[in-house]
């Protein structure tokens, strides 16, 4: 989220100064002013300790995830998803590849956005995380039993997967919205003039399911709806259950400046979409296939590879055809943010330009669609009367609101990026209770299981996309960063600050006890079913196939068997294919060698990874460990030697001990 | 971390041994940690026929996780040849040293000679009970 410049912030600043002197400072001059005496005691955890809380956080245009310990702000891990991960091989290593397919080929990013967790009963059970990729729009589930990317899937016939990938109560869906509506269909039908944009452009959102077992993700329907862009959503929950809810902006069906253009009417809209209603049309067949090629890519933990199945088709359910799935509830101004309570009774829109908060009901919004409650049609949805779905507004919030999240005292924290700071307000009576400065320009916030059923609260963590001044400068380009507050007194109290990787859009925060038992610690090498395996030191040995050299490779603290190869040639390709044979927790081997043109491989206990290796020069060339992994690490090494092309040096391979006569 | 030979206390050495190399060193204590295996722990024991089965089952968990660093003959590798090591090592020692080799290198005054002498800790294979009774039978045979 960048759609207000940096460069404007500051007029806007000042503009609010002016007319809105409630509104508080946004930027103190005085830090310790906001910080009280037993902060730090709140957020240390001694050394050798843990934290309460798993926080997982969007890593923004970096394509990954990143992992901290809450209250402490340590980061622990950043997980690989939508871009290659050097350090790690992900993206490099011959089994990983697959997992970065798309129909424009191998993808080495994308600008994640938000994070959701697996839910069972409205809750986050700690099984699952998912993140969308915006660029080329994608979904990826990350297992949290191995902090490792499972499964990713590409959406078709959608351009910038922003609204997503949001959840239902009981994981039986994950949502992707178009926030570029575009031409869809044949490309006759798809190369059309930009400024046909309302005849001919369209959106779709897509309902996809996680299958419980494996992970693996497939998109069960996909309804196609107007011309908009579609932001954010949430899916309702307790009576809500059954439907989810889209913010919508550009209903101007502007093409061109929309900074300017698209911010015309006073209302776009909240769309609501029933996914029961859905179920049931393609319970009844009334889906059809069209055309949409798209991956699944899917890691196997027991052959550690990942797999790439290509779909050609997706199930579409057309809403100018099949009526009560969608309506739309008129929401000033832009909304952005799209939120549900924790009781489920109630949706706020957040309007970027609003200078209210607007607060609905979902019973009232049931009584509407039943009385026919109608303001007129858009695109041939029904308009609800925005007064009769209306609970209330929560009136001069503060500037520029974005997005809200719950504690479970049935207060909301809503995200001020205007205005940089964090409101505090009861859903019930709309009373504004507290609010407090971020520092500065706050987007997401995040508390722990704040948009699920029953939010843990005690902290809300601000998520802000320009530090300036707040650490030591390095040079033109700063971190993003975090801050968290204490959210268990009456007033919200900033504990700590801390950089992000990327730009933090959205995060979730669920208790330690749900996931740590539950982390793989090694793989099995009796489960371990890669093909090129090499479970035991004695079958260690060199294979040429053709000019493809496969090199079959153990390691354990600390050697590689064979640690000296002879007869490669120019125009060989060598596979090393690494199998770790350690069975014990932390204890990864790197493997590198000379002149490899794409990255290291990170080998876990058990595992077995590959990495390509296109020598480019005769000679004899070294490979090493990476990872410091024993008091002989230094000697975790080993030769080979590259042979030009016509010469008659044999294949041989060995790892011999001085002494032992092997 | 490797280099951090001595970070267990001495005073409670798990395993009883008798190896040559273990003369100068602390004599074993009597008691071993708690959760150790003690002699009467070994089931079956070793005073019966060699259970070939139980051989073909240890050997094969040998190539998998031991191979690597121990060789059949008495030469030293990464660790020590296995040939005649019921001469020179407990049953129990040996089980204990698979089994929770953590707790001997910090605790066990010859697991940390011998550390002393490879530089390498020896890494926890994570074996069962019965797969570690299986290679000790194996280990009868050498």
């Amino acid at each position: 989220m960048r759609s207000i410049p940096k460069a404007s912030v500051l007029p806007l600043l000042l503009a609010a100064g002016i007319t809105m002197p409630l509104v508080q400072s946004c930027k103190p001059t005085n830090t310790k002013s906001a910080v009280t005496g037993d902060a730090a005691s709140k957020v240390f955890v001694p050394p050798g300790q843990y934290d309460e809380f798993y926080n997982f956080v969007s890593g923004g245009f970096s394509g990954q995830m990143s992992v901290y310990g809450l209250p402490s702000g340590r980061m622990f891990r950043n997980i690989p998803v939508f871009s290659v991960d050097p350090e790690s091989g992900y993206g490099y290593s011959e089994e990983t590849k697959p997992m970065l397919m798309t129909t424009h080929g191998f993808m080495p990013w994308d600008d994640s956005h938000h994070v959701e967790s697996s839910m069972t009963n409205g809750v986050p059970d700690g099984r699952w995380m998912f993140i969308n990729g915006n660029n080329t729009p994608r979904v990826a589930l990350i297992d949290l039993t191995t902090f490792r990317t499972k499964t990713i899937i590409e959406i078709p016939n959608s351009a910038g997967n922003h609204s997503s990938p949001f959840i239902t109560p009981n994981s039986e869906y994950v949502v992707a919205g178009t926030r570029f509506s575009i031409p869809m269909g044949s490309d006759a039908e798809r190369d059309v003039p930009i400024d046909t944009y309302k005849q001919n452009f369209k959106g779709t959102v897509s309902f996809i399911h996680p299958d419980a077992e494996t992970g693996k993700m497939e998109i069960a329907f996909q309804i196609t709806a107007p011309g908009v862009d579609f932001d954010l959503s949430h899916a309702g929950k307790g009576p809500s259950d059954g439907w989810f809810f889209f913010s919508c902006y550009n209903t101007e069906r502007a093409h061109t400046l929309l900074e300017v253009n698209a911010s015309q009417n006073d209302k776009d809209f909240i769309m609501a979409v029933n996914w029961k209603k859905a179920e049931q049309y393609v319970k009844e067949g009334k889906g059809k296939k069209v055309p949409g090629k798209h991956y699944m890519n899917w890691w196997d933990d027991k052959t550690h590879n990942a797999i790439s199945e290509v779909r050609n088709e997706v199930l579409q359910l057309d809403h100018t055809e099949l009526k009560d799935l969608l309506y739309f509830m008129p929401c000033p101004k832009s909304p952005h943010g799209c939120d549900v309570d924790p009781t489920g009774k109630y949706i706020m829109g957040s309007g970027k330009l609003a200078a209210l908060i607007p607060v609905f009901s979902f019973d009232k919004m049931i009584k509407a669609i039943e009385s026919k409650d109608y303001e007129g049609e858009f695109d041939g949805i029904p308009v609800l009367k925005y007064e009769s779905v209306l609970h209330g507004e929560v009136k001069k919030p503060g500037l520029g609101p974005l997005h809200t999240e719950f504690d479970n005292n049935g207060n909301a924290y809503t995200s001020m990026f205007v205005s940089s700071e964090i409101v505090k307000w009861n859903v019930e009576s709309l009373e504004i209770l507290d609010r407090v400065p971020t520092y500065y320009s706050i987007g997401h916030l995040c508390v722990p299981g704040g948009d699920s059923q029953k939010p843990w609260g005690k902290y809300v963590i601000a998520y802000n996309k320009i530090t300036k001044d707040r650490y030591l400068p390095t040079g033109p380009e700063l971190c993003q960063s975090a801050q968290l507050f204490s959210i268990d007194g009456p007033k919200m109290e900033l504990l700590a600050d801390y950089p992000s990787i990327g730009e933090p859009h959205y995060a979730q925060a669920v208790p330690a006890s749900l996931i740590k038992d539950k982390s793989v610690k090694f793989f099995r090498l009796e489960d371990n079913n890669h093909p090129y395996a090499t479970k035991s030191e004695k079958d260690a040995r060199v294979v040429r196939e053709g000019n493809k050299v496969h090199v079959y490779m153990t390691c354990i603290r600390s050697h590689f068997a064979p640690d000296n190869i002879e007869g490669i040639k120019m125009g060989d390709e060598v596979y090393f294919h690494v199998t770790n044979l350690e069975q014990d927790w932390d204890v990864p081997h790197g493997f590198a060698v000379k002149g490899a043109a794409n990255a290291e491989l990170l080998i876990m206990p058990g595992e077995t990874q590959t990495l390509k290796w296109v020598p480019t020069t005769v000679g004899v060339k070294p490979f090493y460990c990476t990872d410091f992994c024993s008091a002989l690490h230094q000697e975790m090494q080993g030769y080979a030697r590259v042979s030009p092309a016509n010469s008659n040096v044999p294949l041989s391979f060995n790892t011999k001990h001085a002494d032992a006569g092997l | 971390m490797a280099l951090l030979v001595a970070c267990g206390g001495s005073e409670a050495p798990a395993g009883g041994g008798n190896a040559p190399a273990a003369k100068d060193a602390t004599p074993a204590a009597s008691t071993p940690l708690p959760g150790m295996i003690t002699a009467a722990d070994i089931k079956p024991p070793l005073d019966g026929d060699i259970d070939q089965g139980m051989v073909t089952k240890g050997k094969e968990i040998y190539e998998m996780k031991c191979l690597s660093c121990h060789t059949l003959t008495a030469n030293r590798v990464v660790g020590p040849g296995w040939e005649g090591i019921l001469k020179q090592r407990s049953p129990e020692w040996i089980m204990n040293m698979i089994l929770h080799t953590d707790a001997m290198l910090e605790t066990d005054a010859e697991a940390q000679a011998m550390l002393e002498e490879c530089l390498v800790r020896m890494p926890n294979q994570n074996l069962t009970t019965e797969e570690a009774r299986e290679v000790l039978e194996f280990m009868r045979t050498l």
